[in-house]
């Protein structure tokens, strides 16, 4: 269990951390999620001891460790860009932690073949990282950073540097280790898609704030404000409020549509637009529409009801949110 | 970095040591044809397709050559030439006495221990100075920075007479290192200054903080760190700067002339020698010396090369 109570970083008069609380459960994989800029990995690096806090305490399963170095925290931390030792093979890099204890040397050897294994770089003992691939110079990271056997696992945007089919095997790769090796783990990206994909929490970042922490589902249905729905998923801004493209319904009679819900159908939640574009997404399609009051939204529709429906741009329709659809109040100060 | 080194080593006046630092650096990683330079310690993008840069550069390739041959004829073979055909116009036998009399020994001995020295103290002070200078922020750090360069834009006759009025026989400190070879040492230091600090700070500047932020959070001090994470990456820049002080110092002139004392097998350095052997018209012996020093000159770049190309081997070309 990692603890950070009331945690302020400035940078000159740049305050990168606001009052940071977070709880995150051992044995959990969080995301902290946020845009560019957000504080994320200030608050990593704070966790790992690599950036002191101006104030606020970070303890580690009980032990607090905010005077604590790096050294002493029982951390392995993996960097974006692999921070790999050059002049070191593989098998140097992933002793490093355990050579510089003095292991014995057997005991070193047995630990990093088995670590290799678990990586998915055996045979690659001797080579040096430029002999690596970007995928595999990163697992080599994080077998170096798990050999020391940490409390916890510290990854800033650790498949950033990476294209985008890697990526998303990696991240894979990276929930069925952690499934096995169970360390805490703290990851930060800036992909929301990530996040929903590996993290069992996430805690949404903004402006060096906690948004919302919550599991992925909560934060998908149940966003605490509009900046948490809008970075978690694509929005539409509907009569003032945002809903998930997905949750618009669209027909071209305004009482049959909305006959679904008769009793709304003359209510305000119901929008007349026009198509300004139909763009086919593979099994969606994303309806680009233009509102009377000139506000414009996109919905999204399955293939089958937009073959159904077969809009043409230009068109006149209707379109309302669904009934049980998430919807947060549009505050622009929030907005992204 | 050996581009580099070969770059400034026929260059020590010219502009070239007081260019910006990180500039050399860069001029090494672009230059260099056989694998990575310095540069690539930065981390480069990942894109394959840098290579038409290459390419365009390419057209220009047989005037370029030529001018590059022509001028190199001109300014360092042809000389070095004349100057072998000098050392062994009286055949191998007059090249071999003029070299191995005891004199001339002497004078090489004094120069290689006297220049091994400062070298070796140059890789650990300079290194010090360019980590202080990159690392650490102070106030008159920019002076201090302008300062490195000085000895490199000051006549060596100049340094010699301020060595001199400090340390010669009306020294205001009492410290009196007039005809000894501390005094050779102190002057040959003085000349070499730049050399390691100027090869080891764009490489610091460069070097990657975040790989000995990953040693500390594996559990290393600082002082493991910085010397199993940061010398190896500091080495071939340490080593050729290391090699070019030594190379300048093994032919330094100026600098010794007043403060040395030219006492024969005590402070007399081969430069001295030469100077000697000319003005009691022995030009054979004096151009065989010469050829000495070349030899060991060329053998320490030969050297600095093979070992630097053995580590850039293994180094990121940054994919
Ligand atoms: N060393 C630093 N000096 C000054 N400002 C910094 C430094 N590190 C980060 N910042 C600033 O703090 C803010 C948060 O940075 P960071 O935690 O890296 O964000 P994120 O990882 O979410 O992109 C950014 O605006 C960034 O410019
Ligand atoms: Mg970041």
């Amino acid at each position: 269990m990692i603890t950070v109570t009331a945690a302020r970083k400035h940078y000159g008069s740049f305050l990168a951390l606001d009052d940071v609380d977070i709880d995150i459960p051992s044995g959990s994989l969080t995301a902290l999620l946020g845009p560019s800029g957000s504080g994320k990995s200030t608050l990593l690096r704070a966790i790992a001891g690599l950036e002191g806090l101006d104030g606020g305490t970070v303890t580690i399963d009980g032990r607090d460790v905010t005077a604590e170095p790096p050294q002493r925290r029982g951390i392995g931390f993996v960097f974006q860009h692999y921070a790999a030792f050059k002049h070191m093979t593989v098998r140097d890099n992933v002793a490093f932690g355990l050579t510089i204890r003095k292991r014995p040397k057997a005991e070193i050897a047995k630990k990093v073949d088995d670590l290799l294994e678990i990586v998915g770089l055996d045979g690659f003992q001797h080579r040096y990282p430029a002999q690596l691939s970007g995928g595999q110079r990163q697992r080599m990271a994080l077998a170096r950073a798990l050999a020391v056997d940490p409390q916890v696992l510290l990854l800033d945007e650790p498949f950033g540097a990476l294209d985008a089919k890697v990526r998303t095997d990696l991240r894979q790769w990276l929930r069925r280790l952690h499934d096995e090796v169970h360390v805490t783990t703290v990851l930060v990206t800036h992909d929301q898609e990530e996040a929903l994909d590996v993290a069992d929490r996430i805690a949404v970042l903004n402006h060096g704030r906690i948004e919302q922490v919550g599991d992925p589902v909560t934060l998908y249905e149940r966003p605490a404000n509009d900046f948490v729905m809008g970075f978690l998923g694509s929005v539409a801004t509907l009569g003032g409020q945002l809903v998930r493209p997905h949750d618009i319904v669209l027909d071209r009679d305004r009482t049959t549509a909305l006959a679904l819900d008769a009793k709304v159908a003359d209510s305000p939640g119901v929008i007349t637009a026009t198509v300004e574009r139909v763009v086919p997404l593979g099994f969606e399609v994303r309806i680009d529409l233009r509102a009377d009051s000139g506000e414009r939204f996109a919905a999204q529709i399955t293939r089958r009801d937009a073959a159904e429906l077969g809009l043409h741009e230009g068109e006149t329709i209707h379109a309302r949110a669904t009934s049980r659809s998430t919807v947060v109040d549009h505050d622009p100060a929030l907005a992204i | 970095m050996t581009s580099n080194a070969i770059d400034s080593r026929g260059a020590e006046h010219s502009a070239s040591p007081l260019s910006r630092p990180g500039s050399s650096g860069r001029d090494a990683s672009e230059t260099t044809t056989d694998g990575a330079g310095e540069g690539g310690r930065s981390r480069g993008s990942a894109t394959p397709g840098t290579t038409p840069k290459r390419r365009r550069v390419g057209t220009v390739r047989p005037l370029g050559i030529g001018i590059v041959t022509l001028w190199l004829s001109v300014i360092v073979l042809l000389p070095l030439a004349a100057l072998t055909v000098a050392a062994f116009s009286e055949g191998w036998a007059g090249f071999w006495d003029a070299v191995t009399a005891p004199a001339a020994i002497a004078a090489l001995w004094v120069t290689v221990l006297v220049s091994a020295i400062v070298a070796v103290v140059n890789a650990v002070t300079g290194t010090l100075i360019a980590w202080v200078l990159v690392r650490d922020d102070f106030r008159g750090k920019r002076f201090v920075n302008a300062i490195i360069d000085l000895p490199f834009a000051l006549p060596t006759i100049v340094a010699s007479i301020v060595l001199l009025s400090l340390y010669g026989p009306n020294s205001p400190i009492d410290v009196h290192l007039n005809a000894t070879r501390w005094g050779l040492i102190v002057a040959l230091l003085f000349v070499t200054l730049p050399f390691v600090v100027r090869s080891v700070q764009p490489v610091l500047i460069e070097a990657d903080r975040e790989v000995e932020e990953a040693a500390a959070s594996l559990g290393a001090s600082s002082w493991t760190t910085f010397r199993r994470v940061v010398l190896p990456t500091l080495a071939p820049a340490i080593l050729s700067g290391t090699g070019l002080a030594f190379a300048r110092a093994i032919g330094e002139y100026g600098s010794v002339v007043l403060i040395g004392g030219n006492i024969p097998r005590e402070t007399q350095v081969a430069s001295q020698y030469i100077q000697q052997q000319i003005e009691i018209d022995r030009p054979v012996n004096a151009a065989a010396v010469s050829v000495a020093l070349l030899a060991i000159a060329f053998a320490t770049l030969l050297v600095l090369r093979v070992v630097a190309s053995r580590t850039q081997r293994r180094e990121e070309r940054d994919a």
